[in-house]
């Protein structure tokens, strides 16, 4: 078994606004990408031009069918590791290779240490964590750990790779710990949920809710209608016209 | 515990190189991470104008479109039968000499043998010039079966049009309403803009029959019956018109609503009263006389009907405009069950256009002058932005569709103007400004032109006096007179039929056209290998060339492998498809960031090869030797016309000019320093109002767009269409067959119209049936991407709930989907969120067993399907035993979304894909597919 921190410094997580996701997968594609030639053992992807590929992916899209305003929607939902501040993948690690950063909050996967096990991947209720097939080593979002210190990047790219790529700008990351912080401010601005409140995980990373939309209703119920000015142009839309260059 | 700590600074590459995307159309900046020669990461280039650093599932993946075992790696010579996929690999002096003699023999004989298409063709106004020289009509790109509707649509109304040559302020509007835009075009400036609109607080509105992708985070959306968009459309305008909410200023003075049509009876009614300048006329309400529309003390006259001295009835656009909308016919109450919108969310629609629009928008303070020489301190916001795509295209109706489309944001002042949909340079250009198709001139003889145009009139059409078709695929003859984009689609089926007359090569580049790209996809595979009766193919010679191993190249006598974008260069060119933005003008390269490793060559270099042995005028030098090493050297030094190339960026022999200016040798290399773009800000005062902003007309002529000011109104009314439609009713020199005549008469409406699209009966066939693009596919390319794949290998039939009640269907049924044309097997998943009658899926993620170097029985081939199978390049047969093309009727764009179907469930043990197609061999010298992958693990830390 391996213990949590009592606290972290900082709580480096990501902000993910549903208004705006629209599902597009940029956010899955640039992380593998990154990720496959960064930190540990490359994604694996077997059966890549076969029958049944499949992979590793530090983050998947999610996308179902729900309702809006009475009308059917489709919700896309980005799901990566959270970051929980009560990670159950750390505790119930047996080889303490699952560890939560007590600088910032980052729970990672020290692979010379994890013997792929999988009890990790049992315990995340978010199934946030992949087991790489071919490395035999557990596989999950490092929040782009070699990217977010790297000196080698230039400053306003150290960000994680979805954050940096997302075309609708649905992904925010930083400092949940600092009430000052974009992350913090956006949180407290709109409303916000942790994912599945009752695994009493205490995410780190928030998802901000889809803004009630103005729907068909409000459309299809006026406070006027344009028929009111039409019957205002009694003489009709031809005379009315040319009377406005006589300034009537 | 102790904290293991990862180097927090490891090495990310060698170098950065910055280039441009090729994953689908957008063509997005980026930057390109190279480690040991490879690709290691691909990230948005920040500064670039189209995707501003953000860059999409597609464009993250490049490492592994680069290095796909699917790619070609030499050229090859045919040694099965057509379509079994058997080659053996020649050399490259081999293969061009192969082709070399068989076109330079087509063309001393008679040069229209040749039907030179290409597909996803970003360098058209290459291949275009390369045709021209050549001197074959017999040549266009994609945009027939793509957008034409939307291209030409807007170009006879607006002189630009959605996506390439507009798009909407997405910083300042506050309404923006989506038709028929699936996940596509642009995908990144799109998916920015949205979300953009949304955080500012304002309200997007999808029409569309489904709810995906785009239309997921749109406050309201339209699931409205496919191909009645239009008639939507024309019924809000309706409304507008009936209560006067339209923008009377802009009417009056940037567009043709005060012209005047002739009413009388004769061979000139419905034309435009002119002056003998041949300016069109308006009547001045200050003295109620005649004057030219670009008098610039006139008040015109919206209203007026007037009597001539001479007894010549006329009347405005206006006024007829009025008269025809207020129809009984566009009344909401009318259209409400043929759209399936309800009559209340029109009028609320139309309601909420015109209060975002007018009621509730500022002017504010901007200096500008019109073309009257009128001086102006302020402009008025209008922030509706439209943007239209597929939906509205791919429907026989496309084109009058897309026109009522821009009728609305006439009405509602919106064009250019700030918060509306606004031109990006170098558009508006009108379509009298544009060339018409250069005719067919003779053995060994160039075209006088561009084989592709905007006719004005009858008098353009490339027919025969006898009314023959001069090109193979009918394109500007009276089956499709304004086929702006050439009719691609149809040239397989025509040259296998011989009709209008045989050819003896047909050369495609980058164009599936015996998969996703055709219609009825097993009867194109058939006429790709049909033979006459002494066993010869009846299309004699087939060149394709194409970077992967493709269901076309399978069909092909002779292969010539092109690279992928990371290995050549491009031009992204304002001669071509340009990606200005509304605020700035810009273009772009593309250069080798990696070593070609294979014995391939860029397609641009090889047909400027070609162009220098074939001896084409252009390709050679003043004795006779190539003049262009390759498309690098073409790019910087060519010259369309005296000071205008392909690049626009540092031009002048000092290469301190923009626009216009000498050649410079080192361009690009200016190209390559600056993020392989270039981009100049249209001055302040020139960036609204553009078709009638006199200081836009003289920075556009200074920059090369045109060669003097064009400034011209908004087209309410076509008198274009007018010519047309009055030749249809028997009058002037140039008349359609009589078969044609009522379709002509009908479809050529000079003001925008609606009619039912297809003709299929709704009885037998009640169910439509459309695909939408996915946002991690690009058409056919993708599937060989083992990350792209593993989001879609495999398409199945979203069913509505309510119609998998009727038919009793549950998840992961086979049901069988039938057309007049075809039926197909395939399996379903319900769906709600979708027009109650539409059934749809994926775009291109079925695959024919054996191409694209993916496991014979891959998801792609034994659960993705097309629907392609079951549409017919012609529609059933008409009482007088006609077939028309199943297109539009003035632009031949194929109409793909015109498909009505029905859907049963399979007997019991009735499973597996249907139609099954014999596999294809992999190339010769075909890479073997890896059974793992661990892309990147030599730079893991």
């Amino acid at each position: 078994m391996t213990s949590l921190p009592k606290s972290t410094d900082r709580k480096l997580g990501l902000v993910i606004d549903l208004d705006v996701c629209v599902g597009c997968h940029a956010c899955v594609t640039n992380c593998k990408a990154w990720n496959t030639s960064g930190y540990g053992a490359p994604l694996a992807d077997e059966s890549p031009y076969g029958h049944d590929p499949s992979g590793v992916w530090l983050n998947r899209i999610h996308s179902f069918e729900t309702e809006q305003n009475n009308m059917s929607a489709l919700v896309h939902f980005p799901k990566s590791c959270l970051h929980c501040d009560d990670a159950p993948c750390v505790t119930v690690c047996p080889t303490g290779a699952s560890y939560k950063r007590v600088s910032d909050g980052i729970v990672l996967v020290d692979e010379s240490k994890c013997m792929g096990c999988g009890l990790c991947a049992w315990a995340c209720p978010y199934g946030a964590r992949e087991m790489d097939p071919v490395a035999g080593v557990m596989k999950k979002c490092t929040l782009c750990v070699d990217r977010i210190y790297n000196e080698n990047l230039p400053e306003e790219d150290r960000e994680p790779a979805c954050v940096r790529t997302c075309p609708t700008n649905a992904r925010f990351f930083g400092d949940l710990s600092d009430p000052d912080s974009e992350v913090s401010q956006l949180v407290a601005r709109r409303e916000s949920a942790d994912l599945m409140p009752e695994q009493e995980t205490s995410p780190v990373n928030q998802y901000l809710l889809p803004i009630e939309r103005y729907g068909t209703d409000e459309l299809a119920s006026p406070d006027f209608n344009l028929a009111s000015l039409a019957s205002r142009k009694s003489g009709g839309i031809l005379s009315w016209v040319d009377n406005l260059l006589n300034g009537n | 515990m102790p904290e293991t700590l990862p180097n927090p600074s490891p090495k990310v590459s060698d170098e950065v190189k910055q280039t441009t995307c090729y994953m689908c159309a957008c063509r997005c900046g980026i930057d390109v991470h190279l480690r040991d020669g490879r690709v290691r990461y691909i990230q948005g280039n920040r500064k670039h104008p189209v995707n501003r650093g953000v860059l999409c599932a597609k464009g993250s993946t490049g490492m592994l479109h680069l290095e796909a075992p699917s790619r070609l790696n030499s050229p090859l010579l045919r040694t099965g039968e057509r379509g079994e996929g058997k080659f053996k690999s020649i050399s490259w002096d081999e293969a061009l000499s192969i082709a070399t003699g068989w076109l330079g023999e087509v063309r001393s004989e008679d040069p229209r043998k040749l039907a030179f298409f290409t597909g996803r063709d970003q360098s058209q106004s290459l291949t275009g010039w390369w045709a021209q020289q050549y001197g074959t009509p017999n040549h266009a790109a994609h945009g027939g079966f793509c957008s034409v509707n939307m291209a030409a649509g807007g170009i006879y109304s607006i002189g630009g049009s959605f996506w390439e040559f507009g798009q909407p302020d997405w910083e300042e509007c506050k309404l923006v309403m989506l038709f028929g835009v699936a996940e596509d075009h642009d995908s990144n400036p799109i998916k920015m803009g949205l979300s953009a609109v949304r955080r500012n607080g304002g309200k997007i509105i999808s029409v569309n029959p489904v709810r995906t992708g785009y239309s997921a985070v749109a406050d309201t959306w339209i699931g409205i019956n496919p191909g009645t968009d239009g008639l939507l459309v024309l019924s809000i305008i309706g409304e507008l018109l009936r209560s006067g909410c339209i923008d009377v200023d802009s009417l009056r003075y940037h567009t043709n609503a005060p012209w005047l049509v002739n009413l009388s009876e004769g061979p000139e009614k419905g034309l435009i009263i002119r002056d003998d300048q041949d300016n069109p006329m308006v009547v001045d309400s200050q003295n109620g006389k005649l004057v030219s529309h670009m008098d610039p003390n006139a008040q015109p006259l919206l209203s007026k009907t007037i009597t001539t001295p001479e007894g010549q009835e006329i009347a405005t656009v206006f006024s007829l405009m009025v008269e025809k909308y207020l129809q009984p016919e566009f009344l909401p109450a009318n259209v409400s069950e043929k759209t399936g919108v309800p009559a209340s969310i029109i009028e609320g629609l139309a309601r909420e256009l015109y209060q975002v629009a007018i009621e509730h928008s500022d002017e504010i303070n901007h200096s500008w002058r019109d073309i009257y020489g009128r001086e102006h301190k302020t402009i008025k916001k209008r922030p509706v932005a439209l943007h239209a795509m597929r939906g509205i295209s791919a429907h026989s109706n496309g084109f009058q569709s897309c026109r009522a489309l821009h009728l609305l944001q006439i009405l509602l002042g919106t064009i250019d103007t700030p918060g509306g949909t606004r031109y990006k340079p170098p558009y508006p250009k009108p379509y009298n400004i544009h060339p018409s198709p250069a005719r067919y001139a003779g053995p060994d003889t160039p075209l006088s032109g561009s084989p592709l145009g905007y006719p004005k009139g009858p008098e353009d059409l490339l027919i025969e006096p006898d009314g023959t078709p001069q090109r193979i695929d009918k394109a500007y003859s009276w089956e499709a007179p304004l086929a702006a984009h050439g009719m691609m689609h149809s040239v397989i089926s025509n040259a296998a039929a011989e009709d209008p007359y045989p050819i003896e090569v047909l050369f495609l580049y980058m164009a599936n056209m015996a998969w996703n790209s055709s219609m009825n996809t097993p009867s194109a595979m058939n006429d790709l290998k049909a033979k006459d009766q002494d066993g010869n193919y009846k299309i004699p010679k087939i060149i394709v060339s194409d970077a992967f191993s493709s269901e076309m190249t399978s069909f092909a006598d002779l292969v010539l492998p092109d690279t992928t974008y990371f290995e050549r260069y491009d031009g992204i060119s304002l001669l071509d498809r340009p990606i200005g933005e509304p605020d700035l003008v810009a273009d772009a390269i593309r250069y080798p960031v990696v070593e070609v490793t294979r014995n391939v060559r860029p397609f641009q270099d090889v047909l400027l090869e070609l162009g220098g042995r074939l001896k084409l005028p252009g390709f050679v030098d003043e004795i006779n030797e190539p003049k262009w090493k390759n498309y690098a050297h073409y790019l910087a030094t060519h010259e369309r016309k005296k000071g205008v190339g392909p690049l626009a960026g540092w031009r002048g022999k000092k290469g301190d000019v923009s626009g216009k200016g000498e050649p410079n040798p080192g361009q690009i290399d200016k190209y390559i320093e600056n993020g392989s773009f270039w981009s100049a800000e249209i001055p302040e005062r020139a960036l609204y109002l553009k078709n009638v902003n006199q200081d836009y007309q003289e920075w556009a002529m200074n920059m090369g767009f045109y060669d003097s000011p064009n400034p011209f109104k908004l087209e309410i009314y076509s008198e274009t269409l007018r010519k047309f439609q009055l030749a249809g009713e028997g009058h002037g020199p140039n008349q359609p067959p009589e078969e044609l005549r009522t379709r002509i008469a009908e479809a050529f409406d000079p003001f925008p119209s609606w009619y039912p699209p297809g003709n299929i009966s709704e009885e037998d066939f009640p169910y439509s049936a459309i695909t939408q693009r996915p946002m991690a596919m690009y058409h056919s390319w993708g599937s060989f991407n083992p990350w792209l794949r593993q989001i879609h290998s495999e398409n199945r039939l979203f069913v509505p709930e309510s119609i998998c009640q009727k038919e009793n269907l549950k998840e992961d049924d086979w049901v069988w989907v039938e057309s007049p044309t075809n039926r197909i097997r395939v399996q379903i998943k319900p769906m709600k969120a979708v027009n109650s009658n539409t059934l749809w899926t994926w775009n291109a993620i079925g695959k024919r067993s054996g191409a694209w170097n993916l496991s014979p029985n891959s998801p792609e081939t034994t659960k993705g399907f097309l629907l392609n199978h079951l549409i017919s390049e012609l529609l059933p047969v008409q009482p007088d035993g006609m077939r028309w093309a199943n297109s539009d009727p003035i632009t031949g764009q194929a109409a793909w979304y015109d498909l009505k179907v029905r859907i049963k469930k399979a007997k019991a043990g009735e499973e597996g894909i249907y139609p099954e197609f014999k596999p294809q061999h992999e190339p010769p010298d075909s890479r073997r597919r890896p059974s793992t992958l661990q892309y990147g693990k030599e730079w893991t830390e």
